[in-house]
């Protein structure tokens, strides 16, 4: 079970053996996305019923249970659905620019995935700046967000696009310094190090309060409740996905599933040990971790209301921000002490 | 180099809020002038659900009179009955039967409580708060079974007759009632949980939507929206109509205007009104339910006006009468619409969110709005 999907990468590399050395990279490569878009796909679809039972579940419901043995099919009939929907779009939207805007927010969300350890040797690209890439990469979805916004022409998206903007631009200064005190520990931004480093003790019993702000911050980042003011139904109808519908607003949903599971795994990854854990498979124990992050984000969503934009940015800068960097001076200091005890030298 | 903002171009833009948007609780609009997400001016823009209930009810006799008053406050359709038909009595001069009386009391109240679960739940469901929504509609659910056992219809209920009410209360309804009762605490302490004791709810609605005392009064707000501004304020007590001299209750109130006291003051009302149907409950006489009225109702020539103690505020109901029997004129006071109006003087200033924060905490409903 262990090496269920090493070995699958491994058979396909001996296939590719005689061929040139680009075609070996560009099979291994294409070999890579496919197996990061099927995990994503899965992911975002049944994350959907997911958190359709789990709201349930916290609201006396019963959720979905029609389709299929515990509804366990309406996802699919979800997707059917928005697949034949008309796709409209508005007169006065900025035709391209609503066009693409969709395709543009997916690219990031499945980039970052480049850099996740899913399980022991499980890694699609090793970047030794891991870290940094995932932060860089994830950054610029505001910029489709903005596109969607101001393209679909519609007061109530641009609204919700400006807070987009607001509202990542800020959350992304404390999310980065957060993981700038595990980065110190680990001495590196190469994930499988971090991982690696990450065998007897977990970096959230060393960091637990860069791990708070990081999962307050990447609720922000991911526009999930309570600070899902970029889509405020109760204000702004959807925000930027207003105008949007069918396949080009699934498009929207599940970018935003897929970079919840993203910045889930993130946590895991710095945070959790990554795939570390006794008895079962690597990428099993990494799934689970992963799926209780998952968890608690949704529970924190169908708990809190919405917080006000005004609080949401003082809370950014007059908290969050000096705390993570109250934390980064901290982890430094007690770097240097540890070094004085243990080595007896700075 | 430090830019002034006066430097910079900015422009006001203008934003239908409604009909159609999920938080203006009905066909409302507000023509929002917004600075950024600033609301700078409101206009309230009313008459989507207009359907000339008034006009209609100069041509029904007036027993007919009484299914269009569901129609009204559609979420607590036996006040809006009690009202008509209390006005109707007055003018006719009508002993309504002991037990009646009762029976009214414990479904007006029943109303009250109902009409103030769903301010509650769809306020913490205005800020985002879900699950919130969940508690109060569960048990609203009750209420509207018993409505359901005793007249056959859940909210438009044209219980009360023109002296009396239109069927006595099957067997099976004092317990589900006993238990209900014994059931809202529970209610109101997850409520309180959940969303009352928020942080985010707080500063989500602290000073919020705020109007102080004399204000409000010059407004002519009543009901809850008034009594959270700090006026112990009740018809109930006030000018006591029906048997409610009867009963012992307190008048909740508090002291901020805000909208979180708009909140609360509901969750205080409805243990206010389960004091009162427990009492009625212990006191309920039998014997008839209507009393002997004329087959058609013809009152003599002459006007009155009657207000009750609405779920929202004053209720209140101008009749004229030229001695047939068709109502000449009805004239209702409805106090979701005194109250809307007070919404443009207490959203301004605020953002799009504490806007959509303070349509729910005045809680207007349209059907009584428009008429």
């Amino acid at each position: 079970m262990e090496n269920i999907f090493t070995g699958i990468a491994a058979y396909i590399k001996g296939l590719l053996a005689g061929a040139p050395p680009w075609v070996q990279t560009l099979g291994m490569g294409l070999m890579y996305l496919v197996g990061v878009l099927a995990f994503i796909f899965l992911n975002a679809i049944y994350l959907i019923y997911l958190e359709r039972k789990v709201s349930a579940y916290m609201q006396q419901r019963l959720g979905p249970n029609r389709l299929g043995p515990h509804g366990l099919l309406q996802p699919v009939a979800d997707a059917v659905k928005l697949l034949g929907k008309e796709d409209i779009i508005p007169r006065g939207a900025d035709k391209w620019i609503f066009i693409i805007a969709p395709v543009i927010i997916f690219i990031p969300a499945v980039m970052v995935y480049a850099i996740i350890p899913f399980g022991k040797g499980m890694i699609p690209v090793d970047l030794n700046i891991g870290v940094f890439y995932f932060l860089a990469v994830a950054s610029t979805t505001t910029i489709a967000i903005l596109m969607g916004g101001w393209g679909a022409n519609n007061k109530y998206a641009l609204l919700g696009s400006m807070r987009s903007v607001a509202q990542m631009v800020s959350y992304e200064i404390p999310l980065t310094f957060s993981l700038l005190g595990v980065i110190m520990l680990a001495g590196s931004l190469q994930t499988s190090q971090i991982v690696a480093a990450q065998e007897k003790v977990w970096y959230i019993l060393l960091q637990p309060v860069a791990f708070l702000i990081y999962f307050i911050a990447a609720t922000a980042e991911v526009n999930r409740a309570p600070f899902d003011l970029v889509e405020g139904e109760q204000e702004i109808i959807a925000g930027p996905y207003t105008e949007y519908t069918g396949m080009r607003y699934a498009l929207f949903y599940l970018s935003e599933y897929a970079n919840l599971v993203s910045v889930s795994a993130l946590a895991v990854t710095l945070f959790l040990g990554g795939w570390h854990g006794p008895w079962l498979p690597s990428w099993l124990w990494f799934l689970i971790k992963v799926y209780i992050m998952i968890f608690i984000f949704m529970w924190v969503r169908w708990t809190f209301p919405r917080i006000r934009i005004d609080h949401l940015l003082s809370f950014n800068w007059k908290v969050l921000l000096p705390l993570s960097l109250a934390n980064i001076l901290v982890t430094g200091v007690g770097i240097k002490i540890y070094q004085l005890l243990t080595l007896g030298r700075w | 180099m430090a830019v002034a903002r006066e430097d910079l171009l900015t422009q006001e833009i203008e934003l239908n809020m409604g009909p159609q948007h999920p938080s203006t609780h009905g066909v409302y609009r507000a023509l929002l002038t917004l600075d950024g997400e600033k609301v700078v001016k409101v206009e309230n823009i009313i008459g989507y659900l207009h359907r000339g209930i008034e006009k209609l009810a100069e041509d029904r006799t007036y027993t007919q009179v009484i299914p269009y008053t569901d129609r009204l406050d559609y979420l607590a359709g036996m006040l809006n009955n009690l009202g008509y038909v209390q006005t109707v009595e007055k003018l006719m001069d009508i002993e309504v039967p002991e037990r009646a009386e009762y029976l009214r009391i414990i479904m007006a109240e029943l109303s009250r409580i109902a009409s103030h679960m769903i301010m509650v739940a769809s306020m913490a469901l205005d800020v985002s708060g879900w699950t919130a929504w969940f508690p109060p509609f569960r048990e609203r659910e009750r209420i509207l079974d018993l409505f359901e056992m005793t007249c056959g219809s859940r909210l438009t209920v044209s219980y009360m007759r023109i002296g009396g009410v239109a069927a006595d209360i099957p067997p099976g309804f004092l317990p589900a009632l006993e238990a209900f009762l014994d059931d809202l605490p529970q209610m109101i302490a997850e409520m309180n949980g959940l969303i009352t004791g928020n942080e985010i709810f707080k500063a989500r609605c602290q000073g919020v939507g705020k109007i102080d005392l004399e204000t409000a009064l010059a407004y002519g707000i009543t009901g809850p929206n008034l009594r959270a501004c700090g006026l112990p304020f009740d018809l109930r007590k006030a000018r006591p109509y029906g048997i409610y001299d009867r009963f012992e209750f307190d008048i909740p109130t508090l002291n901020n205007g805000d909208s979180y006291d708009r909140f609360v003051i509901r969750l205080l009302e409805m243990e206010q009104s389960a004091r009162i149907i427990r009492q009625a409950m212990a006191g309920l006489p039998g014997g008839p339910v209507m009393a002997k009225v004329p087959r058609v109702i013809k009152p003599p020539k002459g006007e009155v006006y009657h207000q009750i103690e609405g779920a929202k505020g004053i209720l209140g109901f101008y009749l004229v009468s030229d001695g047939g029997n068709k109502p000449y004129r009805l004239h209702i006071h409805s106090p979701s619409f005194v109250n809307l109006g007070a919404l443009p003087r207490i959203a301004e200033g605020g953002n799009i969110q504490d806007f959509v924060v303070n349509i729910a905490s005045i809680d207007i409903v349209l059907g009584e709005v428009d008429r």
